[in-house]
């Protein structure tokens, strides 16, 4: 007895990849607020922001693309909760088909949805006037972090779409992520923050991932933050898969 | 189709299954059998478990005690094999809203790995008098159109068993006799049907068998005739014969080859 798991997870994966397609606005709003935020700070606040760099973009997109895929995931819980109440969830578990492929379909449209709204927001702050020297290697390690913490948010997602007893439960989950890149060092330096703030912010992942973001895009050594960064994401991506994997048991016991 | 079964091996084996959520025992100790190329129903108001018993049935759901075997393999032991042999009709029609009914048949096709997604989709559209709709978002359908929809999809792969939770719960007549028909067709090609039904003129048309599940046990499982002569003997009582308001729907709205194989009956108990 073996199943198809590559062969089903990819004709899951085509499915929500059409419903993504066909409600074209899940990429254009999980692109366009952060955009918005972006126009914001660098055309009305950015004139009174001292960052010590010169360009302001440069400085913010590593944030922004952090809060864009922390409202991209809440589309990933929702669409799971939907299929959930729709019994579509139970006649696929009901189906000859590697079971995981079901979940793993979604992560998969996560990732993918949330990669296309991030290249639209690279293209956005290119015509705000980003620049960047990053070598292809620091390119990569950039996507490598981006992969890394909306996989490990993805799961967290998934606990969400499992858990939820409403969509708006569903999607809520993800205000405070969205909310988290605002005390951090994504729009200003840390330094300027108050004691408990600046502790706060110094000691939460999102500074750690925009710190190594921000010195991989600038062609600087990027210190001890990006072992921080890797170990936050691991770290909430263990946890997290470990809880969804729980909830997932409890559906079917 | 006789129920020339019996020699054989049930396709369905259900014996002392119990399933409780928390303090709620909704199965206490369940047993029944269902003969090959037969219908059985599975009848109780609502709350009685009938859907948690189609849940074990199609591996959703772990048993606490007891064992199931569809198509001769364990629920608990064997779910892949389960699965293979059977398909599930839900309560609420498991349909991707956001695909075409063509989509969503060759969705299931390639779940299935058959060879020929698309013409086993094109088939069952016509079968089921969808070619029309195969097109549009399943959304913009109507509810009878919804759950032939659902009914097709669970065909494909040739299922030897089929499970069908309240099938008709929620349609209006005419869909429900078309329904009906469907499952009719279904046993005389050889599929087991397991139906859970609130509507006892639903049990009445289709069972061969009907299973009374009342607080978590079968209090009762025969042939309608057998399960008419646990009454005392009919008495002979002389009534006006008056067409039901489901006669004079049909009629009205124009259906008179179907409205013949309604019962005489419609008495919708909730």
């Amino acid at each position: 007895m073996r199943t198809h798991f590559f062969a089903d997870t990819s004709v899951l994966l085509g499915r929500s990849m059409r419903h993504i397609f066909r409600s074209a606005d899940t990429i254009i709003t999980t692109a366009i607020t952060p955009i918005a935020l972006m126009l914001l700070f660098v055309y009305v606040f950015g004139g009174a922001i001292r960052t010590g760099t010169e360009n302001y973009v440069n400085y913010l997109l590593p944030g922004i693309m952090l809060i864009a895929i922390a409202s991209g995931i809440a589309y990933t819980a929702v669409r799971l909760f939907y299929d959930m109440q729709s019994g579509i969830f139970e006649r696929f578990q009901s189906m000859p088909i590697a079971r995981s492929s079901v979940l793993w379909a979604h992560v998969l449209t996560s990732m993918v949805a949330n990669g296309l709204s991030l290249v639209i927001i690279v293209l956005v702050a290119l015509a705000m006037g980003f620049r960047t020297s990053a070598s292809l290697l620091a390119w990569l390690a950039i996507v490598g972090i981006l992969t890394l913490f909306t996989l490990a948010l993805t799961w967290l997602a998934i606990i969400a779409g499992l858990t939820a007893k409403s969509v708006d439960g569903a999607g809520g989950f993800s205000y405070p992520l969205i909310f988290l890149p605002f005390i951090s060092s994504a729009f200003v330096p840390t330094a300027t923050m108050p004691g408990p703030v600046r502790a706060f912010a110094e000691n939460q992942p999102v500074t750690s991932i925009v710190n190594t973001i921000q010195d991989l895009f600038g062609q600087r050594p990027v210190g001890s933050d990006i072992w921080v960064a890797l170990a936050w994401c691991l770290g909430i991506l263990v946890l997290a898969y470990f809880f969804a994997a729980a909830a997932y048991r409890r559906r079917v016991s | 189709m006789t129920n020339a079964s019996t020699t054989r091996e049930p396709s369905i084996r259900v014996r002392s299954v119990e399933k409780s959520y928390k303090d709620l025992h909704v199965l206490r100790g369940v047993d029944f059998d269902v003969a090959p190329g037969s219908i059985f129903a599975l009848l109780g108001s609502n709350g009685a478990g009938k859907t948690t018993m189609v849940k074990i049935l199609s591996t959703l759901l772990k048993t606490d005690a007891g064992t199931a075997t569809v198509n001769g393999f364990d629920v608990a032991t064997h779910p892949l094999r389960v699965r293979e042999s059977i398909s599930l009709t839900g309560q609420f029609a498991a349909v991707d809203e956001i695909l075409s009914g063509r989509e969503n048949l060759v969705l299931v096709a390639r779940l299935r790995h058959l060879e020929n997604p698309r013409e086993v989709a094109d088939e069952l559209l016509a079968r089921f008098n969808l070619a029309d709709a195969a097109l549009r978002k399943v959304s913009t359908y109507s509810g009878g159109m919804r759950r032939r929809l659902d009914i097709a999809m669970s065909l494909i792969g040739h299922p030897k068993v089929i499970f069908l939770d309240e099938p008709t719960t929620g349609l209006d007549p005419e869909a429900r006799i078309d329904v009906w028909q469907i499952i009719k067709d279904l046993a005389t090609q050889g599929t087991t049907v397991l139906l859970t039904t609130q509507y006892l003129d639903e049990a009445e048309q289709l069972a061969e068998r009907i299973a009374i599940l009342h607080q978590g046990r079968i209090i009762a499982n025969g042939t309608l005739a057998e399960l008419k002569q646990l009454l005392p003997p009919a008495k002979a009582e002389y009534v006006e014969k008056q067409p039901t308001l489901e006669d004079v729907f049909l009629a009205l709205v124009g259906n008179e080859g179907k409205a013949a194989t309604t019962a005489a009956t419609s008495k919708e108990q909730s």
